[in-house]
């Protein structure tokens, strides 16, 4: 299997004041192209952290990342942001929706920054919508909808633009556990039969069973990974 | 929500109302309400409540700074440019009316809405002057002035080299001096009987090149010398004065003049002698007291300016009061769970609705206050001039920010404060308390 | 713009507060409306290019002191001039002397000198024959009733007739209208009576001249012409001072008052006011959508366009409110000229209103959102995620 993420050495430092906080520590970490990856740990051992560095939200202080052969580590804010734009989709634990936009517009945002036109993304959104089973929900907005379903309009919105990693953080932190279920069964969806990889942060054991392979962290460090039968 | 609706009518009725009154309220009047108001809020429990509810906001004014400023400035604003418009409506009314007096009156031709379209044929004048009720000096004359009132054209100072304005000049008869006992000459000397002189009023000094004495101007063909410069304190100090048969010379009018101003022998002569003038066959003239006279020249253009005034404060204020329902909006939904906690603890309605809109009203007081003393600084005092009706001269005349005024300003500050916290206020003494408390 | 839906849902995000804001704004460029058009009224006033071929001879002594007639033709052989006119004030009033009514008695070719005055030519035939004809401006005779064959009566404040009696009377014989209303508002508000009628009636004219018109062949040559007629009556006893119409309205309006000193003062109060009102609400709007921002940038966004986006959504409220504010004025006024019968003439909201309008709005709005799209764009996605 092909390499996606190769990640050396990875350091992260935050500066807080006057203090200095290493919360990450020379990581060394590979993910495979297609493959479903949990990343757990108790709070303050750094896997939120280690995730916005994959996935180009925060730039490491130390090492490097290098994702599909883009060395990100090395791109400065601007170009960041493109690559995010094509390379990458979001899933958040509170949906992070616009609350004054109906779910198509929501799911049409990434596409602003692309050439097509308005017919065109009404049409890619559609799918999306289709694709998380909410195509009947296309105008309604966020309030109207459940917590289950924010998160799905959510997924539909990271993956309109055909990113080739998924990245999500506690996308089921919020939900109650049918709706969690959903969720996870339709991101086992995206990996089995779309080929998107995805990297989970997650504290949910359940969750995590979803996923291939489950990493752990402590501290800033991995302490050791877990494989599961895929 | 058919009750929310009828609420917000109900409102609307009820601030109808309370402005109407407001607008009519002297200021004792409004001391009298916050006399009474500070009182309920000590002595009263739900007084004390209200107290307590107002203290947390206004403790937290600061972490607020930004949007609290919004209410002050806006309305601070408001005043300021409302009074100052009214003020120059103020000054100029103001002295137009000091310029006349009840002791004294103007003689002109009958139906004259003014002393320069006014004409008097030397017969006229010596019959005016005989008539009772003018008060006589020591020598037995009568304190009366036979006065030719024209225009001149002076080069304006510090204007183009060619550009001039029209000045009043005033040739007035040997008791001209006599018949204003306020006018005093501050420089120089007055004119010499018969002579190409003139003695120049401050105001029109100020606004004209050359009026210094010594200076010389041209009246036509003519060159004229300034003998001096005096003071009135009103009107007349816009004018230039001089002999009156040498300006009626010059203007071509032989013996006639324009009008007669003279002194009565005491205020309750006024009737008598206007009686008599008025009766006269041979005359056909109008007799007003000065005051009168003065003032009903203001009358046209002192409405004019206070309704600019009122008009520009009036959309203003409507601005100001909208700044101020946002903010307050904004304040009572920052709020939202403090008023419902203290609603559940067992505050009632009353006291949060009375707490929300001191705290307006304490800002809007505070831009009102700040309005109305920018204005004053800036504005008392301040010289200007315009063409005034019923003279052929610019009037200098200068704003007047009078404590009325201030107390105008004042009460459009505390309305548009009132109308401001009302509705933010209702609501947040209306806020569903289970809802408040949820939110997040 | 495809952002544009953005844009203005990010606006109206929180409906009540935008409104509010909505409301204060319009409420500033209404008033912005309405004192803009007097202010260029007045500039504009008499700033015609008929005016700029007319010379003005009046006394130099004062503007009520008379002239002879016999200038008139001594002024015709002047180099340059094409016809020459006079008239005398009347000092009309209508009723009670305080109604003021603008009224002269002019020279039998007055109104050939001001071509943009429109009247039948029946009327001024009426007006050349009668006597007693009088013709009126059009909203004057709105502003008291009057239509042609009616007998008015008229006081005139200055000159009685033989008898004593300052009430004269006149047959209304045609209504004059301004062709260009914005320099020539106020001939609707004229009242044109015969000079000679005049003359005859009272005895205080004396066949005196009360100004002379003039109507020079070269526009360019105005100056030289001007002092050429001054030069007729050089050290007499009746100096002229004559002047292009222009350079007498200029002058005239500036005597009554600096007009665009106070409009100015007041605007500025105006507009720094609504610069904090609305600066506030921007950066209230911005500081509550810290998360969204930082989902729109995780999404790719870039930090400058998140800036430009902000920037755009100030401008748009500026120019949301400005336009309805600056529309209604444009609105009212004219209501209010037509309800007031007359009376009142207010000037509409030109051209250069507009203009100046649209500039402030724009440039109200990048101020207005400077600080907040700053701030939007330096946003961290990390902290702001994080709820920091």
């Amino acid at each position: 299997m092909a390499k996606l993420i190769e990640i050396r050495d990875l350091s992260k430092v935050y500066e807080r004041g006057r203090q200095k906080v290493e919360v990450l520590h020379h990581i060394d970490l590979d993910v495979d192209q297609g493959d479903f990856v949990a990343l757990m740990g108790p709070s303050g051992s750094g896997k939120t952290t280690l995730l916005n560095l994959i996935g180009g939200l925060d730039a490491p202080t130390g090492g490097s990342i290098s994702v599909g052969g883009q060395r990100i580590d090395e791109l400065k804010a601007a170009a960041l942001a493109k690559w995010r734009a094509s390379r990458v989709g979001f899933v958040f634990q509170f949906y992070n929706l616009m609350p004054m936009l109906s779910a198509q517009r929501n799911v049409e945002l990434p596409l602003l920054l692309t050439k097509l036109s308005g017919a065109e993304r009404k049409k890619r959104a559609a799918i999306a919508l289709q694709l998380v089973g909410l195509a009947d929900r296309a105008s309604h907005k966020p309030t109207e909808l459940s917590g289950g379903q924010q998160q799905r309009v959510s997924i539909a919105r990271a993956i309109v633009s055909d990113p080739t990693l998924l990245v999500c953080d506690e996308p089921t932190g919020d939900l109650d556990r049918q709706s969690a279920e959903d969720v996870l069964g339709l991101l086992r969806v995206l990996n089995r039969d779309h080929g998107k990889t995805i990297v989970m942060v997650t504290h949910d054991p359940k969750a995590a069973e979803y996923a291939h392979r489950t990493h752990h962290l402590d501290k800033g460090s991995l302490v050791g990974q877990a494989e599961l039968a895929a | 929500m058919r009750v929310t609706w009828l609420i917000n009518v109900g409102l609307v009725v009820l601030l109808a109302v309370v402005l109407a009154a407001w607008v009519m309220l002297p200021w004792p009047g409004a001391l009298a309400l916050a006399v009474l108001l500070a009182a309920w809020l000590l002595l009263t429990r739900r007084g004390r409540q209200t107290l307590s509810v107002a203290n947390v906001g206004i403790s937290t004014l600061s972490q607020r700074l930004g949007s609290s400023g919004v209410i002050v400035v806006g309305i601070a604003g408001v005043v300021g440019v409302l009074v100052s418009l009214l003020s120059m409506a103020e000054g100029y009314a103001e002295t137009l009316r000091k310029t006349g007096g009840t002791d004294s009156v103007i003689v002109m031709r009958g139906g004259s809405a003014s002393e320069v379209s006014s004409v008097l044929a030397r017969d006229s004048i010596a019959l005016i002057q005989q008539a009772d009720g003018i008060a006589r000096n020591d020598k037995g004359e009568p304190l009366a002035s036979e006065e030719l009132v024209v225009a001149a054209n002076l080069p304006v100072k510090g204007g183009a080299a060619d550009e001039t304005g029209s000045v009043q000049l005033r040739g007035i008869g040997e008791r001209g001096w006599a018949v204003r006992p306020q006018a005093k000459i501050i420089a120089g000397k007055s004119f010499g009987p018969g002579l190409r002189e003139l003695v120049v009023g401050q105001g029109a000094a100020r606004q004209f090149a050359g009026l210094v004495p010594g200076g010389t101007v041209r009246l036509g063909a003519q060159t004229w010398t300034v003998a001096g410069v005096f003071a009135t304190g009103d009107a007349l100090e816009s004018e230039i004065w001089a002999d009156g048969t040498v300006v009626s010379d010059t203007y071509r009018r032989g013996g006639s003049r324009t009008s007669v101003t003279a002194r009565l022998a005491d205020p309750q002569a006024f009737k008598t002698l206007k009686a008599a003038l008025e009766a006269n066959p041979q005359l056909q003239v109008d007799v007003t007291t000065t005051l009168d006279y003065f003032s009903k020249q203001s009358e046209g253009v002192t409405k004019v300016l206070r309704i600019i005034g009122i008009t520009v404060g009036s959309i203003m204020a409507i601005g100001a009061m909208f700044g101020a329902l946002n903010t307050m909006f904004a304040a009572v939904a920052a709020r939202a769970r403090e008023i419902a906690t203290l609603r559940a603890i067992g505050f009632s309605g009353l006291p949060v609705v009375v707490a929300v809109m001191l705290e307006t009203m304490l800002l809007a007081l505070a831009g009102g206050v700040i309005g109305g003393l920018l204005a004053w600084a800036i504005f008392d005092g301040y010289g200007a001039s315009t063409m005034a009706a019923g003279s052929v001269g610019k009037l200098s005349f200068a704003l007047r920010v009078s404590p009325d005024l201030l107390w105008t300003g004042l009460k459009w500050a505390l309305a548009i404060g009132f109308i401001g916290g009302l509705f933010p206020a209702v609501r947040a003494a209306r806020l569903p308390v289970t809802t408040a408390l949820r939110e997040l | 713009m495809k952002y544009l839906h953005l844009i203005w849902a990010s606006l109206f995000r929180r409906k009540t507060r935008t409104v509010l804001t909505l409301v204060s704004i319009i409420a500033a460029f209404l008033l912005f409306g309405l004192l803009d058009a007097v202010r260029s009224s007045f500039s504009q006033a008499g700033q015609s290019a008929n005016g700029a071929a007319r010379l003005q001879t009046g006394s130099k002594l004062s503007f009520i002191q008379t002239l002879p007639l016999s200038l008139t033709q001594q002024i015709e052989r002047v180099d340059g001039v094409k016809a020459v006119a006079y008239a005398n004030w009347f000092g009309g009033a209508y009723q009670d002397p305080h109604n003021q009514v603008f009224s002269f008695a002019v020279s039998p070719n007055y109104l050939d000198l001001f071509p943009e005055i429109a009247v039948g030519d029946d009327q001024r035939k009426a007006f050349a024959s009668t006597r007693t004809g009088a013709l009126v401006g059009e909203k004057l005779a709105q502003r008291f009733g009057w239509k042609v064959g009616d007998r008015i009566p008229l006081q005139s404040n200055i000159f009685p007739d033989r008898s004593g009696s300052k009430n004269w009377q006149f047959d209304v014989v045609g209504i004059l209208r301004a062709s260009d209303k914005k320099t020539g508002g106020w001939f609707d508000q004229m009242f044109l009576l015969n000079w000679k009628y005049f003359d005859d009636t009272t005895p205080y004219n004396q066949g005196a001249a009360g100004w002379y018109v003039t109507r020079v062949t070269d526009v360019n040559q105005a100056d030289r012409v001007a002092k050429a007629i001054d030069a007729l009556s050089a050290n007499s006893d009746h100096e002229t001072r004559t002047q292009t119409e222009q350079a007498a309205s200029a002058a005239w309006m500036k005597q009554i008052a600096d007009i665009g000193l106070i409009v100015g003062s007041i605007m500025g109060a105006v507009f720094f006011t609504l610069l904090l009102l609305s600066g506030n609400t921007m950066m209230q709007a911005v500081r509550e959508r810290t998360s969204e921002i930082a989902v729109l940038k995780t999404i790719g966004f870039s930090s400058r366009s998140v800036l430009a986006m902000v920037l755009a959504e100030s401008v748009l409220l500026l120019v949301l409110g400005g336009l309805a504010g600056l529309g209604l004025a444009t609105v009212i006024i004219p209501v209010v000229s037509a309800g007031s019968g007359g009376m009142l003439n207010l000037p509409s909201v030109g051209a250069g209103s507009w203009t100046l309008g649209l500039a402030l709005m724009a440039g109200i709005g990048i101020v207005v959102g400077a600080l907040p799209a700053w701030n939007a764009m330096r946003l961290n996605i990390v902290d702001a995620l994080a709820g920091r």
